[in-house]
């Protein structure tokens, strides 16, 4: 061909991508599916595909600094003798002792008490320090049930079991060799470096009606204090729902694709689940069908950034949120500080997710002493307190600004979608117009 | 001994008294009547005492049972002593599915025959059933040991850890990474001392042992297709 003929521009596959190409090379290689930690990471219509319209002449504003806007949450009012108040209505999710640090634990039980609100256990049972730097300490009841015994489900101030997971409803957990310790081995009952796999179904109820037999039974062990919550990742949402309150839940814990995972497959991750704006609305109309919003509350999970997306899930009628991965990072997973050691890792900043190796260059998501040494609790749970704080007051700025004087009174009049997807899923309507997709006879 | 009427006190009767209870009562013998097969009948007791069901139970009898010696004098629903951290539950008849599930000590004496997941994620518990269990008995047992004097159904000790299953009778199957093991003086030994804890006549001699390959305790894709 004559060299000078004007040539294309090479151009790659938008369906065989640079990533599908690299993980076709990688399983090639290695013969095992990708596993990795955190939620799904695809683009999907989220929280920032809504906009609040605020006050102007049908709305009348609160004065910004002024006036009271209330930011508390009371959990498990249905049947617990003695139901939680937090003060702000961001909790933090369950994240176990084995995925996490010691440190990372005591870090989040500080935060989170500083901040006036709760943290949760995972898989793997309660540690003295989570118990002990943890106010309101909310404690999983998992299929698995490591580490489970009354004495520490006694200790909890609130349950929660776990039916589902966002980054993986209908799958179990797994924490591979190298984070099984001997602390951790120990406290799940099973040999040291063994790559432990968790059930993905409980192991002695099956279904609603005998959900409900079992929390009767948790609750006749705690003396019915407690308020307990049901976990369920975000799958059908509407049925979800209603069936954890047919089954006795004081608290609904709804979980989207956006929600982390300590180590899960890639592509379980990614094509499993539905994103957390998909799952509030139709949660929020079982308990509405039922008779119990706000009776039961809703606390929802997933993807959780800002104080803009904690309004907005409030607006849609949560009366909580719960954040996982935006904790982490706020106690200093992913920091632009450790770039050269997430080089090494053959990875960056900002993309590090191989939680399950390990290797955790910043202390957090390691059973490494060395490593977890690094992490020092007391800072990091100021961190996170103060990232709660900023996170409570930018949705108290929204609130006010919407002339609402709780962030509970938020509501879907409040807020219009940018895109057609976003406004089907939160239903609201598509901004500058009044038309909701799939009402309205449209 | 005294009695307690679960018809006219209660579940929430009946366990609140037994909750209330110091380790160091003299009202150490109870006896709960017309339990009616209701669900959660002293579960969550933490005290050296005896409870004797007159009668049949439901769901989780002798749940996250500590210390406590409970005889139910009748069947047993789902999960008798689920989780049970010590102490003794004796079945005199059958049990339904999930006896013992996640128990982490103590002994669970059934007479009759279990169901299906007998021993499942078992922690340290040891259980004798006096004659058959069901399917996925004993799936993802950790620890602890699991005693069959008839026969066990199918898929026994499927994903097994390193708890140690004996069976008299045949197993209808055997899970993924549960194999037959050898049977050795020791073993025998320590079989001998947990039919007699259980009161349950049998010669140890006449049963096979099953336990983990450990094939499976690290991810190797030449062994997928045992998943």
């Amino acid at each position: 061909m004559d060299p000078n003929t004007p040539r294309t521009t090479p151009r790659k596959s938008a369906t065989f991508d640079d990533y599908t190409l690299s993980e076709i090379r990688r399983a090639a290689t290695t013969g095992i599916y990708d596993i990795r930690g955190a939620g799904a990471k695809r683009k999907m219509p989220h929280f920032d595909d809504l906009l609040f319209l605020g006050a102007s002449m049908s709305r009348y504003p609160l004065e910004g600094y002024r006036e009271k806007c209330g930011t508390n949450v009371v959990l498990g009012t249905r049947f617990a003798k003695k139901p939680i108040e937090l003060k702000i209505p961001i909790t933090i999710a369950g994240m176990s002792f084995g995925s996490l640090s010691a440190q990372a634990k005591e870090a989040l039980g500080n935060g989170a008490t500083l901040a006036g609100t709760s943290t949760t256990t995972g898989d793997g049972g309660m540690t003295p320090e989570e118990r002990g730097h943890s106010k309101t300490l909310v404690y999983q009841y998992l299929p698995s049930r490591y580490g489970m015994n009354p004495d520490d489900l006694r200790k909890a101030d609130a349950i929660e079991v776990v039916v589902g997971q966002g980054a993986k409803p209908g799958g179990g957990g797994m924490l591979l060799g190298q984070k099984i310790s001997d602390r951790v081995a120990q406290m799940r009952n099973l040999p040291k470096g063994i790559d432990q796999r968790s059930a993905c179904r409980h192991p002695d109820w099956t279904g609603p009606d005998d959900l409900e037999i079992k929390l009767h039974e948790l609750r006749e062990i705690t003396n019915w204090e407690k308020p307990i919550y049901i976990k369920v990742g975000g799958a059908r949402p509407y049925y979800d729902t209603a069936l954890a309150v047919k089954s006795g839940a004081d608290v609904v814990v709804v979980d989207g694709m956006q929600g982390g995972t300590a180590a899960t497959q890639e592509v379980f991750i990614e094509h499993v689940g539905q994103p957390t704006l998909a799952c509030i609305r139709p949660a929020v109309k079982a308990l509405q069908d039922l008779g119990m919003h706000r009776k039961v509350q809703l606390i929802v999970s997933g993807g959780i950034r800002n104080g803009a997306d904690v309004a907005k899930a409030l607006a849609l009628g949560a009366d909580a949120v719960s954040i996982g991965t935006a904790a982490l990072v706020a106690l200093g997973d992913n920091d632009p500080h450790l770039e050269e050691e997430y080089q090494k890792l053959g990875t960056t900043a900002g993309a590090y997710d191989d939680w399950h190796e390990g290797r955790d260059p910043a202390g957090i998501t390691t059973q490494d002493p060395e490593l977890a040494k690094r992490l020092d609790p007391k800072r990091a749970g100021r961190r996170l307190a103060n990232y709660l704080k900023v996170m409570t007051l930018e949705a108290q700025t929204i609130a006010r600004a919407c002339g609402k004087n709780h962030v509970h009174n938020l509501e879907p009049e409040d807020l219009v979608a940018l895109t057609v997807e976003a406004a089907a899923m939160a239903q609201v309507p598509l901004a500058g117009t009044n038309w909701i997709p799939g009402k309205s006879g449209y | 001994m005294i009695e307690i009427d679960l018809e006219k006190d209660g579940v929430r009767g009946v366990n609140s008294r037994l909750h209330a209870l110091p380790k160091d009562t003299n009202e150490r013998h109870w006896l709960i009547r017309n339990p009616m097969g209701q669900h959660a009948i002293a579960c969550g007791l933490d005290a050296p005492i005896t409870v004797e069901v007159a009668g049949h139970a439901g769901f989780y009898c002798g749940g996250m049972n500590k210390e406590a010696e409970i005889l139910i004098h009748g069947h047993a629903g789902p999960g008798v002593a689920e989780n049970m951290m010590s102490g003794i539950v004796r079945v005199d008849g059958n049990a339904s599915q999930s006896a013992g599930a996640t128990g982490n000590g103590g002994l669970l004496v059934i007479k009759g025959d279990a169901a299906s997941r007998c021993g499942i994620s078992m922690k340290g518990i040891n259980i004798v059933v006096g004659g058959s269990v069901g399917h996925m008995s004993a799936f993802m047992a950790q620890s602890g040991h699991l005693v069959v004097c008839g026969d066990a159904g199918e898929a026994l000790g499927d994903s097994i850890y390193e708890a140690r299953l004996y069976v008299r009778g045949k197993a209808d199957s055997l899970g993924a990474d549960c194999i037959e093991k050898e049977m050795t003086d020791h073993h025998l030994a320590k079989l001998a001392r947990l039919l007699d804890e259980a009161e349950i006549k049998a010669n140890p001699k006449d049963f096979r042992r099953f336990g983990s390959a450990r094939k499976l305790y690290n991810f190797n894709i030449d062994h997928a297709d045992a998943y």
